[in-house]
Order: C-alpha cells, then structure tokens, then sequence
C-alpha cells in the first residue's frame, strides 16, 4: 500500500525552489506543468525565507533557484543571501535573459555560488526560435560576465530533434564560452516536452552519433571541462533511478508554495500535495501523504516487486509510468521487464513518422495562451 | 595525473568544502553537486591551503594522529582530488 510507514527516512539534500513560473522565453520542452498559467499566486519573501530555514534545518544543502526564469524576483538577491548566511550551496538556473552585468555583482555579493546558463543552440536563428524570444547574443555576452566574476559556469543545453546535428557546434561554443561544465541534457519527456513529443525526440541513430562526438570531447576536455550528460531515456532499456528514489534527497517547492517530491509531481493524481503555507517543511517531508506515497517499495507492482534491481533503479519514474502507461503504480516502460514497454516504442515510432511526414504539425511553444488552450483540453 | 612534490597545493576555489551537521561529515560541494568525505579524506583536504606542499602534509597528518607510513595512501587520494578538480598545484 502506498503511504507505508516502516521506512527509514532520510533527510533531504536538494532543495529546488520554483520561485516564478515567470519566464521572458518560450521553450517548446519547458519541464513546468503544461497548466502553470492557472497558477498565478507567488510565495512572498518571507515565505519563501520560511521555507529556505526550515529546509536547511533538515539537512537540505544543494539549493536551486529556478522558475521560470528566477531572475523576474526582485527579492533574488534577498533570498541569495539568507541561503548564504545558513550555509547553502547555491545555484541559479537561469536563461540569462535579462541578467545585467550590475546584478550578477549584486548576487556575488549576495553570496550566490554559481551560475547556470542554458542555450538553445549554436547559432543564433536555431537559438531565437526555439527560446521564441531574440536572445542568443545576450546569452553569450552573460555567459562571459559570469566567468569574469568568478562563477563556476554551468553551459545547459537541452537537446532534441532541432539541434541535435548541432553538436560538434555545441561543443565548440561551450569551449569558446569557458565553460566549467556543459551540461548536455536530453530532453525528458513531461510537461511542454510530452506534449512536443513528435517533434522533438530524435531517433536512436541521431542519439547515438551525438552521444559518440560528446564522449570523444569529455576526453578531450578532461581537466578543463566537467560534462553532465543527461541520458535519453526512451533508448535505454533499464528506467533512471529517478530523484535517486521518491522523498530521498529532492524537495521541490513550486512558486505557489507546494511542496513536490519531484518538479512533475503536480501531473499525478490523488496525491495532495501539501502547501508550505499550510504546514513546515518537517511535517511535509516526514508526514505528509505525498512524499511518502512512492516511499520504499511496498507500493511496487510485478516485475518491480520481486526484482533484484528495485533498490537501485527504485522502479523508474512515477511521472514517466503515468504519463506513458496511465497507471503511476506501473513499471517505467522504459524498463525492458515492463510489460508495457511497447509504449516506448510507439513513441519512438511516432516522433520518426512525424519527421518523415511532409506537412509536420508546429511545435507548442510554452507561453501563457497556449497554457491556457491546452488546459481546457486536457 | 600526479602530484607534484615541489608545488603547494590549494584546495580549489570552485568548490567548496564544509562541515555538514545533519550529515555530521565533511561535503565538498559543486555546482548541483556533492561528494561526502570520511573522515580521513577531510583531514587531508583541509590541509590544502596554499601553504604546505605533499611532504608537510604528510608529516602534519602523521603528527596529528601520532603514526607514520601515510605518504602512499595520503598521495593516492591527493591525486584522485587533482583528477577531480577539488585541489590545484600551479
């Protein structure tokens, strides 16, 4: 039964604060819920200070600020310096839109300690269109000042059926940039990127010729340049240990103020997910029926139950079972056990024949209107 | 990659290592990253402050903890931190 409560819990590590879902781009594979639109209200300063404390009470070190784009906050700096002054790690995760050479001082001197910039391709018109706002050379000009400042530089590109072909590029420009690390991210089919599905996933012969050229670069750049490359899990025929396993490590906090075991977990159904504004971080992680509702393993189905792999991959992603399968209980079909691994396959299937079809339906770029559209459907 | 005994050794600034009470261990962090140390690891790095090269580490470890014969295990790890990144010689 899910919500089992013979488990030993562990504290949590990562804390990734949603702080807007705000942003000034429009990425067709957005990991924010496909209704963000409906959800308008912000936590304020002194919430989110709140809920920064009670975190870093229990343990949570690694801290995200993220949105949207985490730079429409006025408090940012605020809140940067309360994670300082209680001992965080922290990160920005940000488009670089907007961030002026005046604020990313500000920030250092608020104690923020590194920069994440992402880019969505190597070449301006690619860039523009898939951020579906003008905003390639004002990446560029961020990226620069964040190295002049002495942040360690996170380069995330999120890769897809677009700029795939664009990887010796890629690899090239976070070279040029300084980049401390290139994050080489995969599209993750939730949110936006589900609904894009077709025109966004690549097929396995695209993934395994940009997956060569970025091996034969981390060797290369061995010493100089850290790459995270986030696998593309449709091809892979065991599931991700996702969120290193369900109320472990991450805590997300969405602009609102629920609280979510992991940043897709609004998507599933029934699972009341609580609002910090309601209760402490505390009871949330250690009582509430969210985060323990995928705890341990007495929820698992077979083959999950049985497997001598659970406790490594933890069943594979809730959100991916539901999303795929129409049951959040199921075996990840990415799984090669997954009695339903045929799903998989269908979507590989479609995406190939949405790339072969002469007429291609657009891509849904994640802005307010279509969030609005796309809601009432669902 | 090797150590070179000539050279000072600094613990990197890009990262950044700190006691951790709920853990009660020593983390490096990263960006959106974190590596938990035992004990030992800790004590090694805290000592690459810019201000002692590999010989003096070893003799102020060995004093510390009163035993001798530190220098491979203490070089070993001292060159899995240099291929991570967590100290610099230059």
């Amino acid at each position: 039964m899910a919500g089992s409560n013979n488990i030993n819990i562990t504290s949590p590590r990562w804390l990734l604060a949603e702080l807007t879902y705000a942003c000034p781009l429009q990425c067709p594979y957005c990991s924010n819920p496909i209704d963000y639109a409906n959800y308008q209200s912000e936590l304020d300063t002194e919430d989110w200070k709140r809920v920064l404390t009670q975190a870093r009470k229990m343990g949570a070190v690694q801290l995200g600020f993220s949105g949207g784009e985490p730079l429409t906050r006025i408090d940012l700096a605020e809140l940067v310096k309360h994670a300082k002054d209680l001992g965080y790690y922290s990160n920005l995760i940000t488009s670089g839109y907007g961030l002026t050479e005046e604020r990313i001082i500000q920030l250092k001197e608020a104690g923020l300690d590194h920069i994440q910039v992402s880019i969505q391709a190597s070449t301006q018109e690619l860039n523009d269109h898939i951020a579906g706002t003008a905003s390639f050379q004002t990446k560029k000009e961020v990226a620069h000042l964040v190295k002049k400042h002495g942040y360690p530089m996170v380069l995330c590109v999120v890769i897809h059926r677009e700029n795939i072909h664009q990887m010796p590029e890629i690899l090239a420009m976070a070279e040029e940039l300084g980049a401390d690390y290139l994050e080489l991210a995969n599209t993750q089919y939730y949110g936006w990127a589900h609904a894009n599905r077709d025109l966004l996933l690549p097929t396995k012969e695209q993934f395994e010729e940009a997956e060569a050229l970025a091996q034969a670069f981390k060797e290369k750049v061995a010493g100089k340049m850290k790459i995270y490359y986030v696998v593309p899990d449709l091809y892979e025929d065991r599931p991700k240990a996702c969120m290193n396993g369900w109320g472990t490590t991450f805590l997300t906090i969405a602009p609102d103020g629920v609280a979510l075991p992991c940043h897709s977990a609004r998507d599933l159904p029934g699972l009341d997910c609580p609002n910090v504004k309601d209760f402490s971080i505390e009871e949330i992680w250690n009582e509430s029926k969210a985060f323990n509702f995928f705890r341990g393993f007495e929820w698992m189905q077979e083959p999950c139950r049985s497997c001598d792999e659970k406790e490594k991959d933890f069943g594979g992603c809730r959100c991916q079972a539901y999303l795929l399968t129409g049951d959040m209980y199921s075996t990840d079909p990415v799984c090669s056990k997954s009695p339903r691994r045929e799903v998989v396959q269908e979507a590989i299937d479609s995406a190939k024949a949405s790339a072969d079809s002469a007429n291609e339906k657009p891509l849904i770029f994640r802005n307010s209107k279509n969030s609005k559209i796309l809601s009432k459907i669902e | 990659m090797t150590i070179n005994p000539d050279q000072l050794i600094k613990f990197s600034p890009m990262h950044r290592l700190q006691w951790e009470e709920a853990q009660q261990k020593d983390v490096i962090l990263y960006p959106e990253g974190m590596v938990e140390l035992n004990q030992s690891s800790a004590e090694i790095l805290k000592l690459c402050d810019g201000s002692r090269k590999l010989a003096q580490i070893v003799s102020d470890l060995e004093e510390k903890f009163a035993t001798s014969g530190l220098t491979n295990d203490i070089t070993a790890f001292l060159e899995v931190a240099l291929k991570n990144g967590w100290i610099q010689q230059h």
